[in-house]
């Protein structure tokens, strides 16, 4: 048989799993371009995990309250462990975590761009937490079905923690707008800040998208950008209407006939300068990140001096 | 209760409250600025541990005080000479070596205060001090294995393991200080007389360093006041941003 025939029987066999629902695992044969695309997937998750961190992260020490502080602890430390699973996911196919974050630092591989957004009020951390994570949930929950094992079970644990933040982001924004004058106000300046990045984060239109098709093909996706845009909208127009706050999108319109609500236009001129480096954070975001990096080098290398000492010490004893 | 031991008990609460919340403020301040992702975690970890505790001990100061105020009233309405938390605890969160050194030292202390607080005849701080001890064990043993591996890693990391126990030494004597309040509670069975603890911290500080291969500073230099209200610089700015937010919004809910 030539290397031919042999590539297209494993192909086949990889075609044949993912149509039968099954799982994609480790040790399995893939084709090189699902796994690049996966690596590439994956890691930006596990990088808008981690950079997601410093704009909640910059209210950490002014939370206006001890119970809203240790929340926030308690869901910066959340976001961590899951950049920490990412890594680990990503790393199953054959990528180091260096690798990684060495690519996040040279801005060859990307983040969410909201986190090129600046979190200015206490009220942005209800906004993050509402809407940000919101829009990350609808976008894991259909991913708990990707064909990658995993990169699958990794987002059907990350989504319960995930459902947990938007509900206290949501619980904050309660507060406020159930609060004094000043503080509705905060919560409405916040939704009308992050709305329409939140809507962003689903990407172009599928018919803009660059990577939809394959992912799609291969079940690295299970549902186009728009579709699951269109249901963060659905679900969002209830809850801000509950807050008693303006929405965001003068035309958003309930249309009867598809069951979803119709709304204005995405400003894709201004997605497009803020991921090309002219938002508010960028350069900010990755300094900052480099600077932890880079300040931490000595001791990792102490750790790894302290080790190879144990280690010698230990095969001097054998 | 009697109204001198319930006074004097709602400030050592509030003491100890205050400590609890400088410390997690700075602990915080590492939070996405570890050397690693795991650093990161356990950073948030462990000011969560110290913003519960410091939630735990103002509660039951302001149970206690019965006037209305909340734990947040004594965390965000005080000024920093109304502050009594130990010098120790507002020292700036300086690199690496000078925050896992000052953990170190504020592990071990509490390591030996806990399990005697637990026998405290005031059933809430007993209660309080019984959930703390899991967490400070947990602590510990971070703390201790950083201190061992940036004193006996590399030739940079023992410098600055070495500095940082040089330049924190001397605000550690403050912890072994007691006052008339503190007093009256450790003669009344409530709090801990914390003058019996030195002895025992120097040795197991003492162990620790040496097996990390640094050295114990001599004694001599003490720098004291939290007890009092009288701190160092840092804490203004500490309490600056913490209340900010709070205090621009009076009377509000969160
Ligand atoms: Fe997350
Ligand atoms: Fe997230
Ligand atoms: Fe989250």
């Amino acid at each position: 048989m030539s290397t031919e025939q042999q590539l297209s029987r494993q192909e086949q066999q990889f075609m044949d799993k993912i149509k039968a629902e099954e799982k994609i695992e480790p040790k399995d044969w893939m084709p090189e371009k699902y796994r690049k695309n996966l690596i590439r997937q994956i890691s930006q998750h596990a990088h808008s995990e981690v950079i997601g961190m410093q704009p909640e992260g910059n209210f950490l020490t002014r939370a206006p309250s001890l119970r809203r502080k240790a929340i926030l602890l308690s869901k910066i430390q959340d976001e961590a462990g899951h950049g920490l699973y990412l890594y680990s996911a990503a790393e199953t196919l054959g990528i180091t975590r260096e690798e990684l974050i060495e690519a996040l630092q040279s801005g060859q591989a990307k983040y969410a761009s909201i986190f090129n957004y600046p979190a200015l009020t206490w009220a942005d951390m209800g906004a993050i937490g509402w809407l940000v994570d919101g829009a990350a949930i609808v976008n894991q929950v259909s991913l708990q079905r990707t064909s990658y094992g995993p990169y699958s079970r990794g987002m059907i644990r990350i989504c319960k923690e995930e459902s947990f933040h938007q509900r206290q982001g949501y619980d904050i924004m309660l507060s406020l707008v159930n609060g004094s004058p000043e503080q509705k106000a905060m919560a409405q300046d916040a939704l009308n800040r992050f709305y329409w990045p939140a809507l962003m984060m689903f990407g172009p239109h599928d018919s803009e998208s660059a990577h939809s098709a394959k992912s799609m093909e291969w079940k690295i996706k299970r549902e186009t950008n728009d579709d699951l845009r269109q249901k963060f909208i659905d679900q969002t127009a209830s809850q801000i209407e509950f807050l008693g706050l303006e929405h965001p999108d003068k035309d958003l319109k309930w249309n009867e006939e598809r069951g979803h609500y119709d709304s204005g236009e995405i400003d894709w001129e201004e997605f497009q300068n803020v991921i090309n480096g002219n938002g508010h954070c960028n350069r900010q975001r990755l300094e900052h990140h480099i600077k932890a990096h880079e300040e931490g080098a000595w001791v990792r290398e102490a750790l790894a001096a302290y080790n190879a000492k144990k280690q010698a010490n230990k095969s001097e004893a054998a | 209760m009697s109204d001198n031991i319930k006074a004097a008990t709602q400030e050592y609460a509030t003491r100890l409250g205050d400590d609890a919340v400088v410390l997690g403020h700075r602990i915080s301040e590492w939070v996405s600025r570890g050397p690693f992702l795991e650093e990161d975690i356990a950073y948030a970890n462990v000011a969560l541990d110290y913003i519960g505790r410091a939630r735990m001990f103002y509660g039951y100061a302001a149970e206690l005080a019965n006037d209305g105020r909340t734990e947040d009233d004594f965390a965000y309405m005080r000024d920093d000479r109304q502050y009594q938390n130990l010098l120790l605890m507002e020292m700036p969160r300086g690199d690496f070596a000078y925050s896992q050194v000052r953990q170190l030292f504020i592990d071990i202390y509490y390591n030996l205060l806990l399990p005697e607080l637990v026998n405290s005849k005031d059933d809430t701080l007993a209660a309080i001090a019984a959930k703390a001890i899991k967490e400070t064990r947990y602590h510990l043993r971070r703390s201790r294995d950083w201190v061992l591996r940036l004193g006996d890693g590399t030739e940079e990391s023992h410098h600055r393991a070495q500095a940082a126990v040089d330049s924190l030494w001397g605000y550690t004597h403050e912890l072994f200080d007691m006052d008339e309040t503190e007093k009256l509670l450790a003669d009344n069975g409530i709090g801990v007389d914390t003058t019996q603890l030195r002895e025992a911290w120097l040795k197991h500080v003492s162990a620790i360093l040496s097996e990390a291969t640094l050295s114990v500073p001599e004694d001599g230099w003490a720098v004291r006041g939290g007890r009092i209200g009288y701190h160092t610089e840092n804490l203004g700015h500490v309490l600056t941003e913490m209340q900010f937010v709070h205090r621009s919004y009076p009377g509000c809910q969160w």
